[in-house]
């Protein structure tokens, strides 16, 4: 999923300083899951910026809505029903969600609630970690199911460095080395002479090399 | 603020904190009507929402009053109701309400005495903290 997390109230704040109505918008898909912009998260959000108002007197009219999913028009056009009356919106979806509202209604100032932070899966309730950095060249297959790309802090192909100890990376002593955890994974596998063959160096244009991306589909775009 | 009473929301469980509360009535025990009690299921059921919804309608503290350590009747409730008031605590703090204003107190169904000393005590921190800064909007907003 898409990991995020709610910014500093402060800077909330002075987003809608300027504004009286606001519409504060919801996602039901990965920020949900990760405890940072879903129904609960849009109540207690709206909760704490009426109450940081009304200490200096202001009533800031909040209208709360969460969509099934941010980053699809079908659903985005929901929200034009209810866009006439807001002044500003504020988004708790990932930069997705917030650039596909933004789009939909030029008019509109929309500014985001949460940093999108990563690709990650949940490690347990509560703690998620980076797993995916998208680099558009999948190579799990080939280290055991392990990112080397999003889990080794110098995306090393061949690895491990000299800073691997004990299992540990040392860029933070809690933070475990991707290429012990290949390793770990290719014994396990009885792969171990995978590990001897070097990898070459990754191409990448299919990540972020080319400039944004965009996936085609000509039998879904017609 | 001479005449400030402040009022005090509890969510009691049903288990202990409200019955304690039952016996601090039965045994006469007199303690500040400033303390409303909500009884609920178990304090694991107090969505952090519930209690900032408390204090946007003008309550001037919140208690979430739990079992002791070990003996919540669901197990662990008291324990995720512990961290969701830490979470509340901060998200109280940065809106600049003040964390201090909710509390989280332990005890079982035996403790009348204890109820109406733990609904004293924390009448008068409130007192002397004073009115919640969102108070004089919600109460002002409510009355219109």
């Amino acid at each position: 999923m898409i990991t995020a997390e709610r910014k500093p109230l402060s800077e909330l704040v002075e987003c809608v300083r300027p504004y009286g109505r606001i519409l504060l918008l919801g996602c039901n898909e990965c920020v949900t899951v990760c405890a940072a912009g879903g129904r609960k998260e849009v109540g207690l959000l709206a909760s704490s910026l009426k109450m940081a108002f009304s200490k200096d007197g202001k009533n800031l009219d909040i209208k709360e809505i969460t969509l099934e999913r941010q980053c699809d028009p079908e659903y985005v056009e929901e929200l034009a029903p209810h866009m006439g009356e807001a002044e500003a919106v504020l988004s708790m979806a990932c930069g997705c969600g917030v650039q596909e509202v933004a789009r939909r209604f030029m008019d509109k100032p929309v500014f985001p609630a949460v940093n999108t932070k990563f690709m990650g899966a949940s490690e347990r309730q509560g703690i998620w970690s980076e797993r995916c950095a998208g680099c558009g060249d999948c190579v799990l297959g080939i280290t055991g199911g392990i990112c080397p790309i999003a889990r080794c802090s110098k995306q090393l192909m061949n690895g491990p460095c000299g800073g691997s100890s004990g299992g540990k990376c040392e860029v933070d002593a809690e933070m475990d080395c991707a290429w012990q955890l290949i390793w770990d994974r290719l014994k396990a596998l009885g792969l171990e002479k995978r590990y001897e063959e070097n990898m070459p160096a990754k191409d990448w244009r299919p990540g972020r090399g080319a400039g944004p991306r965009k996936i085609i589909r000509e039998d879904l775009a017609r | 603020m001479e005449n400030f009473e402040p009022v005090v929301v509890a969510f009691a469980c049903h288990y202990c904190a409200y019955t304690a509360a039952d016996m601090a009535g039965t045994k006469r025990l007199s303690y500040p009507p400033n303390v409303k009690i909500i009884r609920v299921p178990c304090t694991g059921k107090v969505d952090m929402l519930h209690i900032m919804k408390a204090f946007e309608k003008g309550a001037d503290g919140v208690c979430v009053a739990a079992c002791l350590d070990g003996d919540c009747h669901f197990r662990t409730g008291n324990v995720r109701a512990a961290s969701h008031v830490d979470a509340v605590r901060k998200l109280l703090d940065e809106i600049g309400v003040g964390g201090e204003r909710l509390e989280m107190v332990a005890l079982s169904a035996g403790m009348g005495e204890r109820f109406a000393q733990i609904a004293t005590e924390i009448t008068e921190k409130i007192r002397k903290l004073g009115p919640s800064p969102v108070r004089k909007v919600s109460v002002a907003a409510g009355a219109a």
